[in-house]
C-alpha cells in the first residue's frame, strides 16, 4: 500500500465516521440496545476478509485461519442479523382503543 | 497494487464485485438511519441484511478465491452456532449475548491480521505493517476483553472490581510496548518475535484493562468493546484495501463511542475517563449513614393498599428486575392498575442494566408498549406529582446521595427524583448495598416502604391482594 492510497482509505474513514456520528446520534434511548446488536451485524462484514484468506488456496494454515475467521464472523452476521430483528419486532405501540 | 491486495488485477469482472461492495456500503448506512424511528427500524435492518448479502455474493465472485472447501466449512459451523444465538438467546441475556458477540469479531479479525501477515511479510509497506498491526491488537484486546466481560456477566468471574497497585501503569507500559513494537516493525517487517510479542501483548492488555471492571460500569465497558470491535474491522479495510471494511468499521467504532459517552455521561463521569478506561475502582461503601434511619418494611399487602388508591404509578426498573425475570409479573401489575383507572407509566434510567436500552428491551419483551417507557428528561419532573413509585431492583439510579452528597462516589451523577413521589415501593432482594457499594438514603426516607424478597414473586403477590380486594 503506498502513501497515497493510505490516504484515500483515511478519507474514506473519516466521510463514513461522519455519517455515522450523524445517523446515530439520531438513534433513540429505546432503540439503543437494537442498535448494539445491528452494528454487531455489520461488523460481521469482517466476514468479507475471511472469505478471502479461507478461499485464496495460499497454504493450509492460511486457509485454517481463514476458515475459523469465517466461522467466527458469520456466527455474526446470522446471529446478529436475526436477534436484531426478533428484538425489533417486539417493540409495539399501544393499540389505542379509548381516543 | 501490491500482490496481497485484496483486488489485485482490476477487470470488468472485478469492478463488477467491488461495486456490489460499494452499494452494500450505502444500504448499511441506509439501514442505520432506519433505526432512529421504532417504526422505520425492521425496514433499516432489511437493507442492511441485502447489503450483507451483496458483500458476502460479491466476495465469493471474486476471482481470488480459487477453493470453496474451508469457505463452506466455516460458513456451516457459524450458522449451526449463529442461529441458536440469534433466536433462542432469551432477552435477559442480551448483555452476555453481546459481549459474546464483540468477542468472535475480534477474533475474526484478529486471525485474518495474523494470515495476511504471515503471508506476506516479506513484501509489506510500513503502512501496511502498521494497518495489521493496529488489526491485529486491537482483536485481540477484543477479543480476550470481550471474553472477561462475557465471564463476569454469566457470574463465571467474580464480578467485582479486581484491583492491584499499579495497574494503570501496567496497562500504559503495555499499551506503549504493543505501540513501540508497531512502528519498529514498520521497519523490519520480517522480524517474526515482533509481531508475535504484539499478538500477546493485546490478549493480555484485553484480560487487564477488563478485569478491574465492577457490574454498574459493564455499560460502558460493552460500548468501548463494540468501539475496539468496529475499529479493528476498520483497520482490516486498511490492511487489505476494502473500503466496505473501513466503512463498517466506522460505523461500528463511532456508534460504539457514542454509547459510551452517553453512558459515561449518564454516570457524570469524563470523558478521558471513558478512553482510558478508568473506572470500576470505586471507593467502596461508606458505613457513615448506615443506621441514620429506620426502613419502613411491608408486606405485598401493604404494597396493595398503597396502590388501590393511586392514581398515577411511575415504574422505575433495574438491574434487578432482568435478574429476577420480572418483566412480565411488572407488566401484569401495570395492566391491572389501568383496568382500575391508574395512569402508569415506565421511567428508564440511561445506565439501568448492564447495557444501554437494556430495560427498553426487557418491557419490550414483556409485550410493553414503548409509548409508556418514559426517558429521564421527559419524565422527571412528574415524580412530586405522582401517587406511587414503584422501583422494581433499581438502586444506585434512584440513590438521592447522587444530588446531595458531594462526598459520594456517584455525587453528580443524574438521578431519577423518585424520592419526590408521594410514596415510594422498593423491591429489593435484600439490604445489600447496589453495585457502587453506596448506601441508599431513598430506603430509609419516610415515604419509603421496603419490600423484600425476589421481585418477580413479590409482584405477583401485590396483584394478587389488589384481586382480591376488588
Amino acid at each position: 500500500m503506498e502513501c497515497q492510497n493510505f490516504l484515500i482509505l483515511l478519507y474514506i474513514f473519516a466521510l463514513a465516521a461522519f455519517a455515522g456520528y450523524h445517523v446515530i446520534s439520531k438513534v433513540p434511548q429505546l432503540l439503543h440496545t437494537p442498535l448494539m446488536a445491528f452494528t454487531n451485524a455489520i461488523s460481521g462484514i469482517s466476514l468479507v476478509a475471511s472469505l478471502i484468506i479461507a478461499g485464496e488456496g495460499r497454504n493450509t494454515a492460511s486457509s485454517i485461519l481463514g476458515a475459523v475467521a469465517v466461522a467466527a464472523a458469520s456466527i455474526n452476521v446470522v446471529g446478529g442479523f436475526l436477534i436484531t430483528d426478533r428484538m425489533l419486532r417486539m417493540f409495539k405501540k399501544k393499540e389505542k382503543t379509548e381516543a | 497494487m501490491n500482490g496481497h491486495d485484496l483486488f489485485a488485477g482490476i477487470d470488468l469482472w472485478q469492478n463488477g464485485c467491488l461495486f456490489a461492495l460499494l452499494i452494500a456500503s450505502v444500504l448499511f448506512l441506509l439501514g442505520l438511519r432506519g433505526l432512529s424511528h421504532s417504526e422505520t427500524a425492521r425496514r433499516g435492518l432489511n437493507l442492511a441484511a441485502l447489503g450483507m448479502l451483496l458483500a458476502v455474493v460479491g466476495t465469493l465472485l471474486n476471482k481470488r478465491i480459487v477453493t470453496y472447501e474451508w469457505i463452506v466449512g466455516g460458513l456451516v459451523v457459524g450458522t449451526v452456532i449463529g442461529v441458536p444465538m440469534g433466536r433462542w438467546v432469551p432477552m435477559a441475556r442480551m448483555p452476555e449475548r453481546i459481549a459474546l458477540s464483540h468477542a468472535f469479531g475480534g477474533l475474526a479479525v484478529a486471525l485474518v491480521g495474523v494470515a495476511e501477515y504471515f503471508n506476506h511479510r516479506l513484501e509489506l509497506s510500513p503502512f501496511d505493517v502498521w494497518a495489521i498491526g493496529f488489526e491485529v491488537l486491537l482483536g485481540n484486546i477484543t477479543f480476550t476483553g470481550s471474553l472477561m466481560a462475557f465471564g463476569k456477566l454469566m457470574g463465571i468471574l467474580p464480578g467485582r472490581p479486581q484491583t492491584f497497585p499499579g495497574q494503570n501503569a501496567v496497562n500504559l507500559v503495555l499499551l506503549a510496548v504493543a505501540l513501540a513494537l508497531l512502528v519498529i516493525l514498520g521497519a523490519r517487517p520480517d522480524q517474526q518475535v515482533l509481531f508475535q510479542t504484539i499478538l500477546a501483548d493485546g490478549l493480555l492488555l484485553g484480560v487487564l484493562l477488563v478485569v478491574r471492571i465492577g457490574g454498574a460500569d459493564m455499560p460502558v465497558v460493552i460500548c468501548l468493546l463494540n468501539s475496539y470491535a468496529g475499529l479493528a474491522a476498520a483497520a482490516t479495510g486498511f490492511a487489505l484495501n476494502v473500503p466496505v471494511l473501513i466503512v463498517c468499521g466506522a460505523l461500528d467504532g463511532g456508534s460504539g463511542l457514542i454509547l459510551a459517552l452517553r453512558m459515561s455521561k449518564a454516570m457524570n463521569r469524563s470523558f478521558r475517563n471513558v478512553v482510558f478506561g478508568a473506572f470500576g475502582a470505586r471507593v467502596q461503601g461508606q458505613p457513615t449513614d448506615k443506621d441514620s434511619g429506620m426502613i419502613r418494611e411491608g408486606t405485598p399487602e401493604d404494597a396493595a393498599e398503597l396502590l388501590k388508591l393511586a392514581d398515577s404509578v411511575i415504574v422505575v426498573p433495574g438491574y434487578g428486575m432482568a435478574v429476577a425475570q420480572a418483566q412480565h409479573a411488572v407488566r401484569d401489575l401495570a395492566e391491572l392498575l389501568e383496568k382500575t383507572g391508574a395512569v402508569v407509566r415506565y421511567a428508564i434510567h440511561p445506565v439501568a442494566g448492564r447495557m444501554p436500552g437494556h430495560m427498553n428491551v426487557l418491557l419490550a419483551e414483556a409485550n410493553v408498549p414503548y409509548d409508556q417507557l418514559y426517558e429521564l428528561d421527559l419524565i422527571n419532573d412528574d415524580f412530586q406529582r405522582t401517587d406511587v413509585t414503584i422501583v422494581v431492583g433499581a438502586n444506585d439510579v434512584v440513590n438521592p446521595a447522587a444530588k446531595d452528597t458531594p462526598g459520594s462516589p456517584i455525587y453528580g451523577m443524574p438521578i431519577l427524583n423518585v424520592d419526590q413521589s408521594r410514596a415510594v415501593i422498593v423491591l429489593k432482594r435484600s439490604m445489600n448495598p447496589g453495585f457502587a457499594g453506596v448506601e441508599n438514603e431513598l430506603f430509609v426516607r419516610p415515604n419509603t416502604m421496603m419490600v423484600f424478597g425476589d421481585a418477580r414473586k413479590t409482584l405477583a403477590q401485590i396483584a394478587a391482594a389488589l384481586k382480591n380486594e376488588t
